[in-house]
């Protein structure tokens, strides 16, 4: 870190000039903005920051040693959905794909739709945190609980389906745990049918809310090439105006057949790539994510859920790097097989560690208030950065 | 560009650099690349008009058994649509890789992330220190002969 400096600043009326130096503020591990617990070292001039210095590894949980300790590749799937405890689903997702690929596994179509499904309500729910809790962060407290009620919804649907509200363990090497109820895909109609005037009144609460606007649009500014450079994925390269987003640009599953847009930043309340921006490709890709549910649960073909499932993992030697857009951005999974039971190696490469660690390009000459509205719209989750 | 041809160009303007590679049959091609080399080979695949990766998408630390330790980098072209994978391979008595931090600023992280579970030191980059484990550990945890310390800082560790 610099040695902090005297500089003088010039007061009108004060008839002298005045002294001022760099100090070092810790915000953190504990704060209501930081989602979890991250340590930002602030080195503020006054109340401009000058940098930003994040400590992780608060919560971390060592993912990877554990991988290499199991028995076999299916038990790493509920580790998997404690990364981003938000949205589980969407890591289950990328971890089957890999060692589905690795087993050279075809799975059931209606495996693939039905995973579908679950990985955009995942990003749904994911995406109503990150906004709710986003609101809050500024000071709209209201549009957190309307979120929270529509969360509830889906987490039904998790629930009728497998149990489980928060970690699912629902995906598995070659197929499902659970095939989806009788009343699936009614209850799924009835939920696209009921959240969509629900975006139009976030949208009219906070979205274009005067307040919310002055606060995000113009703050925390990130270029695309310095977001490719970042290698930043998801919502906060899509706000830099990158129309990028692996569901589109690198298919997996069904998603290729699957009529969806990409929304990205357009810098329509300021510049490309501020902090409305990535809040609104969030609230967009909502109305993406219900537009492809309903085709999935209107394709959805008839098969055995189960039939794909393997009696035996134990991949042929070899490697492989899978990625998959979750709620966050890009999460991969590098994969090492030896031939044994139990990956040799797994590696994670999480979206949220990657964004996070462009938040200092984004805060530098931030005031210290615009640092929770940079940070907020990463949308982080520290099970995920620290694993 | 398929893979045989960035291997072929990377062969022509390296020569020795490139150690061994396999782009036939596999679905991610790598090339091993000597750790000396990685930030001018990386410095060519994100500039050069043909070649354009400007993403990093991930990199890896690895220990391969037996003292050999890795980095694995996945890289990615937005522009021109196509992959590779570059390996190194360095001993655990010397892991010195040269750090493509000035390349993909993305790599400050993942490095700091490899040298933090692995112990492999990456010559050049700006800030190389633990990431997720305590500044104060002892030992790198990842690695496969790595025995969980009995106690840290007068705590218990194992549960």
């Amino acid at each position: 870190m610099e040695a902090t400096m005297t500089r003088l600043t010039t007061v009108p009326g004060l008839g002298r000039e005045l002294k001022s130096e760099e100090m070092v503020i810790s915000m953190g591990p504990q704060h209501p903005s930081t989602h979890g617990v991250l340590r930002l070292e602030l080195v503020v001039d006054g109340e401009v920051v000058v940098d930003v210095i994040p400590h992780i590894g608060y919560l971390h949980r060592c993912f990877e040693k554990h991988c290499e300790h199991m028995t076999n590749y299916q038990q790493v799937i509920p580790y998997a959905d404690r990364m981003d405890y938000v949205a589980a689903m969407s890591n289950e997702f990328g971890f089957v794909i890999a060692c589905e690929k690795l087993l050279k596994i075809k799975v059931p179509e209606r495996v693939e739709y039905i995973r579908v499904i679950m990985a955009e309500f995942s990003r749904i729910v994911s995406h109503l945190i990150a906004i709710g809790t986003y609101g809050m962060d500024i000071g709209a407290f209201t549009p957190f609980l309307y979120c929270m009620r529509d969360r509830e919804r889906v987490l039904d649907i998790f629930e009728q389906t497998c149990g489980a509200r928060l970690l699912y363990n629902y995906m598995w090497i070659g197929g499902l745990s659970h095939d989806v109820t009788a009343g699936f895909t009614g209850k799924v109609k009835d939920f696209c049918r009921y959240f969509r005037p629900q975006i139009k009144e976030l949208n009219d609460l906070l979205s274009y809310n005067k307040i919310f606007i002055k606060r995000t649009a113009n703050v925390g500014v990130l270029p695309a090439d310095v977001a490719l450079n970042y290698a930043v994925s998801g919502p906060v390269l899509r706000g830099s105006g990158v129309q990028w987003d692996l569901r589109k640009n690198d298919p997996y599953s069904v998603y290729g057949s699957l009529d969806f847009e990409i929304p990205v930043g357009k810098g329509l309340k300021g510049t490309v790539g501020d902090c409305w921006d990535r809040y609104m490709v969030r609230v967009h890709e909502m109305e993406q994510s219900v537009n492809i549910i309903e085709q999935a649960v209107d394709r959805l073909p008839a098969g055995d859920v189960a039939s794909a499932i393997p009696k035996r993992i134990r991949p042929d030697a070899g490697d492989i790097y899978v990625r998959t857009e979750t709620p966050k951005g890009e999460l991969g999974y590098y994969v090492v097989a030896d031939g044994t039971a139990t990956p040799f190696r797994v590696k994670v490469k999480s979206p949220c560690f990657v964004n996070l660690s462009a938040l200092p390009a984004m805060c530098r000459g931030a005031m210290i208030a615009d640092i929770v509205a940079v940070l907020g719209s990463i949308d982080i989750v520290l099970g995920e950065v620290d694993r | 560009m398929t893979a045989q041809e960035i291997l072929e160009s990377l062969k022509a303007r390296f020569g020795d650099a490139v150690l061994d590679a396999k782009v036939d049959g596999l679905p991610d091609p790598w090339v091993k690349i000597a750790p000396a080399k990685l930030r001018e080979v990386c410095l060519y695949l994100r500039d050069d008009p043909g070649m354009l990766f400007d993403v990093l998408m991930c990199l890896s630390g690895m220990d391969y058994r037996g003292g050999k330790l890795g980095v694995v980098y996945h890289c990615d072209s937005t522009v021109k649509h196509h992959r590779i994978v570059l390996k190194t391979e360095v001993i655990d008595a010397d892991p010195h890789v040269s750090s493509v931090e000035s390349v993909w600023k993305t790599a400050n992280w993942h490095e700091r992330e490899a040298f933090d579970m692995y112990g492999v030191v990456f010559d050049g980059h700006p800030d190389l220190r633990r990431i997720l484990m305590p500044d104060d550990w002892q030992g790198f945890p990842l690695r496969k002969d790595y025995q969980v310390p009995e106690f840290y800082n007068g705590m218990k560790v194992p549960y």
